[in-house]
Parts: structure tokens; sequence; C-alpha cells
């Protein structure tokens, strides 16, 4: 199977694995690489672009946590920082034991 | 201004909505993405293997006569990894590996196994139907080529080196690395340009 983008190995700005296997220690892990890649395969940024935002963003917070590094960058070629505050603020504020399931 | 007390979870829940929103994302074909970097982008490391001995006649030898010491040269080591036996696929023999009682595995090489590995019919058929097991996981071999079937244990884990794939002559070790699949390794598929 060809796979639509090449990652980096071994670059700063490589995904982290274990034993060779992409990891994603939390759901929101796979989400946040699944919309790079799906965005980036209907063309809403070029895949070096979104590489130069992470190595960017990786320079400036080198503690941070890859994947919130990750998203950031993301968030920044897509220019929808200001969108995504907004929304997450609504998600914020839904009652307790709203079923986000089946919101979907 | 950003709010850090946001939890990142729902900035990645909001990017996804105003995405699918907009028609740029598909839920579904995230998903999808996500199956496919998970499965197939991996096992790096064994992956290099592979293509240092495909690309290093002295490095294939060695792999061949001492599995082991050879991975442990690229500094792949550690628990599940002792005792590395190197098979090598050619047009006359095809290599696949299972555990018949458990799930031994080359984990340093190939990460965790996959869950067919795993699975009770792969582990007995696997020994009893080889050419039926693995036509249906999409290998059909000639019948003039012979399957042979290893048994990892905790004293012995094997690993298929796969076929340099024609038109391939060219290319560079980094090159030839993604090519290489887990599947591959473990015997059940073989390697395609």
């Amino acid at each position: 199977m060809t796979l639509p983008i090449q990652l980096d190995v071994g670059s700063p700005a490589a995904p982290p694995r274990s034993n060779g296997e992409l990891v994603f220690a939390e759901p929101w892990e796979g989400r946040a690489f699944g919309l790079a890649v799906a965005a980036c395969e209907v063309g809403a940024f070029a895949w070096e672009d979104f590489r130069q935002a992470l190595i960017a963003r990786i320079a400036a917070r080198p503690q941070a946590p890859y994947y919130v590094c990750w998203f950031e960058a993301l968030e920044r070629v897509l220019a929808v920082e200001g969108q995504v505050r907004e929304r997450a603020a609504l998600l914020a504020a839904r009652p307790a034991g709203h079923d986000h399931a089946m919101e979907r | 201004m950003t709010d850090e007390r946001v939890p990142i979870e729902l900035r990645v829940e909001a990017l996804e909505q105003l995405l699918v929103e907009r028609g740029l994302v598909d839920s579904a074909v995230m998903d999808k993405y996500i199956a496919m970097y998970e499965r197939d982008v991996g096992p790096l490391n064994g992956a290099h293997v592979v293509a240092r001995a495909w690309t290093d006649p002295g490095y294939k030898e060695r792999l061949l006569a001492d599995g082991t010491a050879a991975v442990a040269e690229l500094g792949y080591k550690g628990p599940q990894g002792e005792h590395v036996v190197v098979l090598e696929n050619t047009p006359a023999v095809h290599n696949v590996v299972v555990c018949t009682l458990c799930s031994c595995y080359p984990w340093p090489l190939l990460g965790l196994p996959p869950s067919w590995y795993k699975d009770p019919a792969y582990r007995s058929r696997m020994v009893r139907e080889p050419r039926a097991v693995l036509a249906e996981m999409g290998l059909r071999l000639p019948e003039d080529v012979e399957v042979r079937v290893w048994d990892s244990s905790s004293e012995v884990r094997y690993f298929v080196l796969p076929a340099r794939p024609a038109g391939t002559e060219g290319l560079p070790e980094d090159q030839l690395v993604p090519l290489v699949t887990r599947d591959a390794m473990v015997g059940v598929a073989q390697v395609t340009p």
C-alpha cells in the first residue's frame, strides 16, 4: 500500500515511535495526527509547510509534548487558532454528562 | 489570548469539527489514515535491518550467521530480542514465522505483535496448511516455491529477511526502509516496490 505522506524519520520533527511503531498515548493524539494527514491530502496545506511549522514549534518549546506541538503547528498552517479557541471554549462549557459520542 | 486551561483534547475536537464543517476532512477517512500509519509505517527497526542487509553484503552475511549480534550492531536489543535467527527468503524458499504456543515475537525489531499473530487460528493453521493461510492473507505462492514454517519460542525468535523486490536495484538504504513492512518480516507478505 502506498502511504500518502512520507513521514520524517530521525529528524527533530519525526513522530515518536516505540519499537518502530507510531505510538499514540491518548486518543486525541491519534486524532491530531489523522487531521494533519487528511487535511494535507485534500490540499489544505503543503506537508513541507506543516513540517517547518512543527520544527519551529518544537524548537520554541522543547519541553512541550510532541503532539501538542503537532496540533499547534497544524492550527498555524491552517490559520485557525482563533476559531479553535472559540469552539473549544464552547465544548468546554457543555453540561456535565453530555454524551459527546451521541452528538457525532 | 490563548486559554491554556482548555484541555488539548477539546482543542483537537474543536479543530476536527471545524474541518468537517468546511468539508476538508471526513472523520471516516481520518480513521483510515490513523489505522494505516499505525499498521504500515512501522516497524522501523526491522526495516532498517532488512534494508542494510540488502545493500551491504558483509552485513547480510553477519546477519544470517548470528542474527542477535548483527541486529545489536544497529543498536536494536532489549526484552524479547534475544536469540534472533534470520531466515532468508529466496526465489525457491519462502519462510513464515508463527508461535504455536503463545505469541513469541522479536519486539525490538517488529514492535508488539499484531492481533492476528496472537490468534489461535493463525497459530494452529499456519503449521498445518501454510499455503492456504498465506493465500487467505493475500499471498499466493507458486507451487514450486517451498514454504517453511518456523515456530518461534522464548529460546529462538525468527525474523524473515524478505527478498529485495525487482526494480529497486538503484535505491539507497534510506529509500528501501519505507518499503519493508512488518508482514513481510513475519513472512505473510512480500515486499513490493
